[in-house]
């Protein structure tokens, strides 16, 4: 805390804090509101009388209803948490090991190797889809749930060695050693020590891969194309925009229900989530 | 129960030659010691007897089988590390029986010897308790009883105290060596801390630079030391050492240094006969010098002026100047003695210790 006047308190700390975070909720206020707002009081133009495009009075679900039963939102939805997860997945099955080996195995070129995986996630994905849309169409994978599960972990790999890299450093070599010498095998002592002391390292890294999966945008628009396959971010934007015709109470209906989820997966798992990012090992 | 064998064993770390061929030969249900300043090859000995770190040339023999190629886990030892090493995410029970359940023992095995173990080192009541819930000495003995359980052919323990206070160090220390004197398991024990070596030991390997500068029990690197190194490492306060001239008179050897001219017994004498007329180091313990009467003349003492004057309790520790030379000495609790007083030091002529000047060896 801030130390000295009451004064220097308010100056330096409740009233940043307060700016900031008014900041930061601003955009889900609006969302929130254009969503449960009429359509008569949405399109009414800013110089009328009764213009108050910070609250309304007549609050109404109708958008949501709406999305949820003339769109294909619920697909929508079902899609994404289908690839988010599986790509997640993917991504933890192959960061952990390769995490572990960067961090712990002594060969050659290992810090190489590491620096390597880090380039490519510094490769800008704007510039990926391209070679990457012409694999897919060899592959015959375009739109397709797959497209997407096998793209995003190019990107989710290398994020997920680097976080867990850092994590299996921290943990110090010895309690290895003793499960070693006290009779587990390499494999064993990963599985049985090293992996349950880093939980929350992983499950950091989990809820971040899960999260630009989640918020992907332009693999998703390149691979799918039919709208029963498309994910949140793509199909609230391209179908709920129809020409110049802005459907702004969908619009944000679908952005508020879209990022419920990963505002409960953040919620439910924030003191994990902070112990993997400050790297706190207790012995 | 095993004996320990170290045959000509080197380690390399690219350039840096870290331990350089060192022999030991340690018995079955012996506790070995081994010591040294940072940096000696005393830790690096211990992780290649573990099977933690790979052996550049040479030897390691446990029992009669040579692991010089065998994983830790079939080498059948137990570590006790510096910071202990416990698993954070398991209790207390499942740390100490981590190593049974992974050779497969029957649960009521595991079990029983849990208890024995927890029976012994006194942590019955803390079993199902976490590592962060412990205190540092509870640690260290959660640590021990892992080591214990497991009946092991050999103990490696890697400065195991070096993390606790003062007091509680010496208290393990008397506790480590009674579960010693009880398991009887064979034992290689790491540490930099000479009094903890002399007190635990059953022989003492003090090294330096990667060599074994001397192997003994701890009274004979006591009295005996092998060079200049070992005199001085081991014994608290440290033994004072002096530039002499060693020069005959009258038929008599002295000692003759910068402010200083101590006259030999025969039998020193006759040891030193090659070094005659030569510059030695001169060697002579706190203990070994006492306040004597205001007469050199005869070389049985020599002046001194105090500097700083420490009560102990049971002993005094006078830190005085002999001409350019700063020494210490250990004297009687009785003695009266003042800041920037001149006295005289007699010492034991029979305890002075003489070092070749450029080998540092013991004459």
């Amino acid at each position: 805390m801030i130390e000295g006047a009451k004064w220097r308190r308010w100056v330096y700390f409740y009233i940043p804090l307060t700016a900031f975070i008014l900041w930061l909720l601003f955009p889900f206020y609006w969302m929130l509101v254009t969503s449960v707002r009429p359509d008569r009081e949405l399109y009414r133009p800013w110089m009328a009388p009764n213009y108050a495009p910070f609250w309304t009075t007549h609050p109404t679900l109708v958008h949501i209803t709406d999305l949820l039963t003339d769109t294909l939102f619920i697909r929508w939805m079902a899609n994404t948490l289908l690839i988010a997860v599986v790509s997640t997945l993917i991504s933890l099955f192959c960061g952990i090991p390769a995490g572990y080996a960067l961090s712990r195995l002594k060969f050659r070129f290992a810090s190489a190797l590491g620096t390597g995986i880090f380039i490519t996630y510094l490769v800008p994905q704007t510039l990926l889809f391209i070679p990457l849309a012409n694999i897919i169409r060899n592959f015959q994978l375009g739109d397709t749930p797959w497209a997407l599960i096998l793209t995003y972990p190019t990107f989710l790999i290398p994020f997920c060695t680097w976080l867990l890299m850092g994590y299996f450093k921290a943990i110090p070599r010895e309690l290895e050693e003793c499960a070693r010498i006290d009779g587990a095998t390499r494999w064993r002592a990963m599985l049985y020590i090293i992996i349950p002391i880093a939980v929350p390292g992983i499950l950091s890294a989990g809820i971040f891969a899960f999260t630009l999966s989640w918020n992907e945008f332009i693999y998703a628009l390149v691979f799918l194309s039919s709208a029963e396959q498309k994910t949140v971010s793509v199909g609230v934007t391209s179908e709920l925009v129809r020409g110049d015709v802005f459907y702004w109470g969908q619009l944000m209906a679908g952005a508020l229900l879209g990022s419920i989820p990963v505002a409960f997966i953040y919620s439910f798992f924030v003191e994990y989530y902070v112990a993997g990012l400050t790297g706190s090992v207790k012995g | 129960m095993a004996r320990v064998v170290i045959r000509n064993l080197n380690k390399k770390f690219n350039e840096v030659h870290a331990v350089k061929g060192v022999n030991l030969e340690i018995r079955d249900r012996e506790f070995v010691v081994l010591v040294g300043p940072s940096g000696c090859g005393k830790t690096t000995t211990l992780r290649m007897v573990a099977g933690l770190e790979s052996i550049t040339s040479g030897e390691v023999l446990i029992g009669d089988t040579i692991v010089n190629e065998l994983p830790p886990m079939d080498r059948d030892i137990a570590m006790v590390f510096q910071n202990y090493a416990l698993y954070p995410h398991m209790s207390v029970y499942d740390n100490m029986a981590f190593g049974l359940k992974m050779r497969r023992f029957a649960r009521p095995e595991i079990d029983r010897r849990v208890r024995e173990a927890a029976d012994i080192l006194g942590i019955e009541n803390l079993l199902q308790r976490k590592p962060r819930q412990l205190s540092g000495g509870q640690r260290q003995r959660v640590a021990l009883g892992r080591a214990i359980v497991r009946h092991p052919q050999v103990f490696l323990f890697d400065e195991p105290l070096s993390n606790l206070d003062a007091k509680l160090r010496v208290q393990m220390r008397v506790e480590l060596k009674k579960i010693h004197d009880r398991v009887g398991t064979t034992a290689i024990y790491v540490t930099h801390d000479q009094v903890e070596a002399m007190t635990l030991g059953d022989r003492v390997v003090v090294m330096k630079d990667g060599i074994v500068q001397q192997v003994g029990e701890p009274l004979d690197l006591y009295n005996v030391p092998a060079n200049r190194f070992v005199a001085g490492f081991v014994g608290s306060p440290a033994m004072n050492f002096a530039a002499v001239n060693l020069a005959e008179h009258d038929g008599a050897l002295f000692a003759v240094g910068d402010s200083i001219r101590l006259k030999l017994p025969p039998a020193k004498a006759k040891r030193l006969q090659s070094h005659v007329g030569q510059r030695v180091t001169l060697g002579i313990r706190p203990e070994d010098l006492r306040v004597g009467s205001n007469n050199c003349a005869d070389g049985l003492s020599f002046p001194a002026i105090v500097e700083v004057v420490e009560r102990l309790g049971s002993q005094i520790l006078l830190d005085v100047k002999v001409g350019a030379i700063s020494m210490v000495a250990a004297v009687e609790p009785a003695v009266k003695a003042s800041v920037r007083e001149e006295l005289h030091l007699a010492f034991d002529a029979e305890r002075l210790h003489f070092f070749d000047d450029s080998s540092g060896d013991a004459i």
